[in-house]
């Protein structure tokens, strides 16, 4: 492993994405638009203020996904990274080089969507900005780690694409936003307790409910860095430097 | 000793390899010797990808040993002695030409001015500036190329270098292919076109996975009693399918 071998790789995945005006316009105004969407279609009701919090931990998760999956999957059928795995990088360089880079743009994504969130649709919120963003970075980064995971199974750009509702959508259902943790039918209750999202949804609702949410949202926060962990090391098992 | 041959860049002893259930190379030893230019030619499909693949260390291997620059293929103490140019050119088409060559620089450890010197060497300094994607066919397999030299590897591993190319810059290429070798590299080149034999100093001629020829082109010229590497490769050719049917 090499800081500076991952660094580059950081520094080429950014520039590559700077000549792609149009995926860094989706990436920072699609939870925008959704946002304002979802206060619009809520307006005058305070079902907004009740799922705001959770959607802005959803939206940047499954953007960061898909980008993330779709990108390196492009490097995997290039061949490039084939001429990588003939050099001295190490896999882990690359992988982490990839979360570096679009972790720098989740950053990115969950200010702008949380400022538009707070700001113009005036989601109400009893605890701290601050830890708003800091957990939505964390599913922005989470989103990316199971992108990079994801991408490591599909062969073709049409798989990479299609693990988005395979990965994501069973999260979704489970994870408290459509039906409470604790009232889903027993059978379900450990996925919910085991899959990511759910933390991530905890995390925002607590955000919003308590003055000072740091004890509640400590926990959960490790939950979702031990995924992100587990997520990348997983993904450079994929990587092989032979193959068949 | 073969004629011509000196020290082994590249020893390969029964090397077997299957590739989605097919048996793309059975059983093949060969010798490539170091500092010449080394031709691998032959049909395609007749495994000469990869023998390239399992060379520099990126296939998988079902028996043999593949020994290059007196280490096990793909020990990561070859990863920066050795350089591979894939036969469709693996560089990022949203990058600009100098971006690529300087980003494979960078990883092989290489610096600034040697990235230039690459670009430079394939004749792309006019388009250093251009987004890799907006080139040519034959621009875009040199910048794959040019990214392979910037750490000036002992052994070069190039597959199809020249496809695409028009004759002045293939002549162009040749000639850099044996500036190299005069320096020390050890090349080997593999091309589908029978005329390139002429400018290897020795030839290996690979069908269905197995070895025809392993000679410099007089030798095989006087052996077959043909005029030149085509008609020679097709009496070769034509000699293994009788013993095959027979």
């Amino acid at each position: 492993m090499s800081v500076h071998r991952t660094l580059v790789v950081t520094a080429r995945v950014l520039r590559q994405l700077r000549t792609d005006h149009r995926t860094i316009a989706l990436m920072l105004l699609v939870p925008v638009v959704l946002m304002g969407l979802l206060a619009w279609i809520y307006n005058g009701t305070p079902v907004f203020d009740h799922i705001g919090p959770a959607l802005l931990g959803v939206f940047p998760f499954v953007v960061m996904f898909i980008v993330t999956s779709v990108a390196t999957l492009r490097e995997r059928t290039s061949g490039t990274l084939e001429r990588l795995m003939t050099t001295p990088m190490a896999k882990t360089d690359l992988m982490i080089g990839y979360a570096l880079a679009f972790g720098l743009m989740a950053v990115l994504q969950a200010v702008v969507a949380s400022a538009f969130a707070i700001y113009v649709c005036g989601l109400d919120l009893a605890g701290p900005v601050w830890v708003l963003v800091v957990v939505a970075v964390a599913d922005a980064v989470l989103g990316t780690a199971l992108g990079l995971l994801a991408s490591g199974f599909a062969r073709t750009e049409f798989q990479a694409v299609q693990f988005m509702p395979a990965f994501v959508l069973p999260q979704f259902l489970l994870c408290g936003l459509l039906v409470a943790r604790d009232q889903l039918p027993q059978v379900l209750q450990p996925f919910s307790d085991a899959l990511p999202l759910s933390y991530a949804v905890d995390a925002m609702n607590e955000v919003a409910a308590a003055a000072d949410p740091l004890g509640q949202v400590g926990p959960d926060l490790v939950v979702i860095a031990a995924w992100i962990v587990a997520s990348l090391l997983l993904g450079s098992l994929t990587l092989r430097r032979r193959t068949a | 000793m073969a004629p011509g041959a000196t020290a082994a860049a590249v020893e390969v002893d029964h090397l077997r390899v299957v590739r989605g259930g097919r048996v793309v190379l059975p059983d093949l030893s060969v010798t490539v010797p170091a500092g010449q230019v080394v031709g691998l030619l032959g049909p395609s499909g007749g495994g000469k990808t990869t023998l390239m693949r399992a060379v520099v260390g990126v296939q998988v291997v079902e028996s043999g040993t593949v020994t290059v620059l007196g280490e096990p293929a793909g020990s990561p103490g070859l990863r920066s002695r050795v350089g591979y140019v894939t036969q469709a050119p693996s560089i990022y088409d949203d990058l600009t030409v100098r971006e690529n060559v300087r980003f494979f620089a960078r990883m092989v450890g290489a610096d600034t001015a040697s990235a230039e010197e690459a670009i430079a060497a394939v004749d792309l300094e006019s388009h250093a500036g251009v987004l890799a994607g907006r080139l040519s066919g034959g621009q875009r397999s040199r910048v794959s190329l040019a990214s392979a030299l910037v750490n000036h590897p002992e052994l070069l591993v190039l597959d199809e270098p020249t496809v695409g190319l028009d004759p002045v810059l293939r002549r162009d290429l040749w000639r850099l292919f044996h500036q190299l070798a005069a320096a020390g590299t050890s090349m080997l080149v593999s091309s589908h076109v029978m005329d390139e034999a002429a400018r290897c100093e020795r030839l290996l001629l690979l069908r269905e996975g197995r070895l025809l020829a392993d000679e410099p082109l007089p030798a095989l010229l006087e052996r077959t009693g043909a005029v030149d590497a085509e008609t020679a490769f097709l009496s070769l050719i034509d000699a293994a399918e009788k013993e095959a049917a027979s």
